[in-house]
């Protein structure tokens, strides 16, 4: 939570009406940052050109359809957002927004996001805006979140489409290129999320949502962190051999990879009580690298673009 | 006669208001720059008549083309009978 919207709820309490950051908090701006990144490589590293403003519109379509899901996800939740401690300053359960006019904006924004994204680009890429939509407040937020604790793992799946979509507004097409940027994202969602749990002492539990350190253990959740890297190392690597990777990305890739899964390797065989002794210092450490490893793949890919483009890769017989 | 304030809620809902103002223009500038860059795009100026939302039977794929080979054959045949 930050002081502007700290502050825009002080307001809102004053004068008892929603301050437009307020509305902007509704759209979780952070996970739109990752959405936007994600997507904008997917555009980019794409085949295809697309015109600079054609661009622009479609990026702004998936970063507003990502805040209308992010809308329609604290709608639904505002119940137990008020019970946890990090979700209770939220706009709903702070009384800042009304849950219908939430409800109301996330509906209008989707509608929007999905029939301007149609108009400017293509259907394929309004339609994947619309699933992922569909994915993440109704799969995920209204089915999944409550039900299971491989909850995130499916859920993920909402926030691994940005990529996909950014490569079908320049395409118009889906290709190994762009599910494999999908499949990184999605192998990649697991061990961040159970590398934060593992470390952060949430009240999922009093919220009834079965997080997988609460439902089978802190051992497991370990045991699972190791078991999706090894996949997801397999997908990142695979990655740099097709028509969007090359020497630049590989090396990276590399590093990155033999960086992540050592930071798994070392969670796998840590007990609860090595854990507390030095204050997870090896669960955050890995959080932090994972960070750095979706930001560094996804950065490397349009490095790669821009290399290739400029017939910098030659020289590697690429 | 001069804008005043004649509510409170003037200056209570003043940053909702100037916000939903520049969405608007930012709504307005989009589909703006969307028809230009959409028109600048067109290959055959014809194809603006699509925008129309009627049917264009003279748009259709290879309607031009079979056109100018009538037009070509017509001619052709004249030039035998004269």
């Amino acid at each position: 939570m930050t002081d502007a919207t700290n502050q825009t709820q002080a307001a809102a309490t004053q004068t008892g009406e929603a301050q437009l950051g307020d509305y902007y908090a509704l759209m979780k701006p952070r996970v739109m940052q990752l959405v936007v990144f994600t997507a904008l490589v997917g555009l980019l590293v794409a085949p295809t050109g697309v015109n600079p403003f054609i661009g622009f519109v479609a990026i702004l379509c998936i970063a507003v359809g990502a805040g209308a899901s992010g809308a329609l996800n604290m709608w639904w939740d505002a119940d137990i957002d008020s019970i946890m401690k990090r979700t209770a300053n939220r706009p709903i359960p702070s009384g800042a927004v009304a849950p219908g006019e939430a409800l109301g904006i996330g509906l209008g924004l989707s509608g929007f996001a999905i029939v301007l994204l149609f108009l400017a680009t293509n259907a394929l890429a309004a339609g994947l805006l619309a699933f992922t939509i569909f994915f993440y407040a109704v799969v995920y937020s209204m089915w999944l979140k409550r039900s299971t604790p491989q909850n995130i793992v499916i859920g993920g799946a909402a926030g691994a489409f940005p990529p996909m979509i950014g490569w079908a507004v320049a395409t118009g097409s889906v290709s190994i290129e762009s599910i494999l940027m999908f499949g990184l994202i999605f192998m990649w969602t697991p061990p961040h999320f159970w590398a934060l749990a593992l470390f952060v002492k949430s009240d999922y539990g009093d919220a009834g949502v079965p997080m997988l350190t609460e439902t089978h253990g802190r051992k497991v959740t370990r045991n699972h962190i190791l078991a999706y890297c090894v996949p997801l190392v397999v997908v990142a690597l695979w990655l740099g051999f097709t028509s969007i990777g090359g020497p630049f990305y590989l090396l990276v890739a590399v590093a990155l990879n033999i960086w992540f899964l050592k930071g798994c390797y070392d969670i796998w065989t840590r007990t609860d009580a090595d854990s507390d002794a030095d204050n997870h210092a090896v669960e955050k450490h890995t959080f932090k690298v994972s960070l750095y490893y979706l930001f560094g793949h996804f950065g490397a890919l349009m490095i790669e673009a821009l290399l290739r483009a400029n017939g910098l890769t030659a020289w590697a017989g690429w | 006669m001069a804008i005043k304030v004649e509510h409170e809620i003037h200056t209570r809902r003043k940053g909702r208001n100037t916000g939903v103002f520049l969405l608007l223009l930012g709504m307005i500038g989009i589909v703006f720059g969307l028809t230009v860059v959409k028109v600048l795009g067109l290959t055959d100026i014809r194809q603006m008549e699509k925008f129309d939302h009627v049917a264009r039977p003279a748009l259709e794929p290879g309607a031009l083309e079979a056109a100018e080979r009538r037009a070509a054959e017509i001619a052709a045949e004249a030039e035998a009978n004269q």
